[in-house]
């Protein structure tokens, strides 16, 4: 919500922050879906963050000076996802829940192959580190540009770019040759 | 395969996820209820509820999380479970105690790590 000035009373404010909730919802419950994999701990995530947010909204609005949201609320989900597993010492289990089986309908002849491949480039993403992997998902399941995603990692443009393009080169060799790409 | 396909194939395995429709309703609901109890507490506080020590927590959860609308669901929460710590506890004393570390619990769950 670019350019919206700071609502002066309190109904307004609230008005304001549903609309927020509504249009970045999925936005957060993906991240957070892609960053713990399974959907129990998403919603849990998720619940958080907007807790979170509301908590902050108003000096988030006076501080935002007109730019887009998205990557506050993404920043605190990563910010709480990082919490989420040091609390609990853990990563995601398993690559990833059932994202797979959930992907746009294909034909029958290619849907065993075509899923085949999308769960090994999701287990792949599971292998990179942390920050690339987040820029990955930033890009590709949000749809966030190199300046979101610059925002949201506290990170330069330029230094964003050069992660994303690192990222999606070493999971093209996790992918193509799962053993050395892992380990490099 | 090119870079540019590899993009296409991230894009179709890293694709948004919906979250479940009742979560969605839910958490609306729960956000809006979130506000209304903050009004409710902070703007229904008297001092005079001071002299009775069963109003103490709402101004201690106040003081651990701030005067913000996440206070109301500490208390909310730790209110829902007062039967509960009721039955566990051996005399006022215990039951006092526990509510405590309940509230902390609380406090800590909702908002991890502070700010």
């Amino acid at each position: 919500m670019p350019d919206e000035p700071v609502p002066h009373d309190k109904a307004a404010l609230d008005r304001s922050f549903s609309e927020l909730y509504r249009t970045h919802l999925r936005d957060v419950y993906s991240y957070a879906y892609y960053r713990v994999g399974n959907h129990h701990d998403a919603e849990d995530l998720t619940e958080q963050t907007f807790l979170q947010a509301y908590r902050h909204y108003e000096r988030a609005l006076r501080e935002s000076d007109g730019r887009p949201l998205r990557p506050w609320l993404i920043r605190i989900a990563h910010n709480l996802a990082a919490n989420y597993y040091r609390d609990r010492a853990r990563r995601p289990e398993s690559a990833i829940e059932d994202a797979a089986v959930i992907s746009a309908p294909h034909t029958t002849e290619t849907l065993v192959e075509g899923r085949e491949e999308l769960e090994e480039i999701l287990a792949g993403v599971q292998q990179l580190p942390d920050d690339r992997r987040e820029a990955l998902i930033m890009r590709f399941a949000l749809g966030m540009d190199n300046r979101e995603i610059a925002r949201a990692l506290g990170k330069t443009d330029g230094a964003t770019k050069v992660l994303l393009h690192r990222a999606i080169k070493q999971l093209e060799g996790i992918v193509g040759h799962p053993e050395e790409a892992a380990a490099s | 395969m090119s870079t540019t396909e590899f993009e296409a194939r991230l894009r179709a395995a890293l694709h948004p996820v919906e979250p479940r429709e009742d979560f969605a309703v839910r958490l609306e609901r729960g956000l809006v209820e979130l506000r209304d109890l903050a009004v409710d507490e902070l703007e229904g506080w008297e001092l005079s509820a001071m002299r009775d020590p069963r109003n103490w927590m709402r101004p201690a959860v106040a003081t651990v999380v701030g005067a913000g609308a996440g206070a109301a669901l500490v208390v909310l929460r730790v209110r829902g479970r007062h039967r509960r710590r009721r039955a566990q506890s051996t005399n006022v004393l215990d039951l006092a105690e526990r509510t405590v570390r309940d509230l902390a619990d609380e406090a800590r769950r909702i908002f991890p790590g502070g700010d």
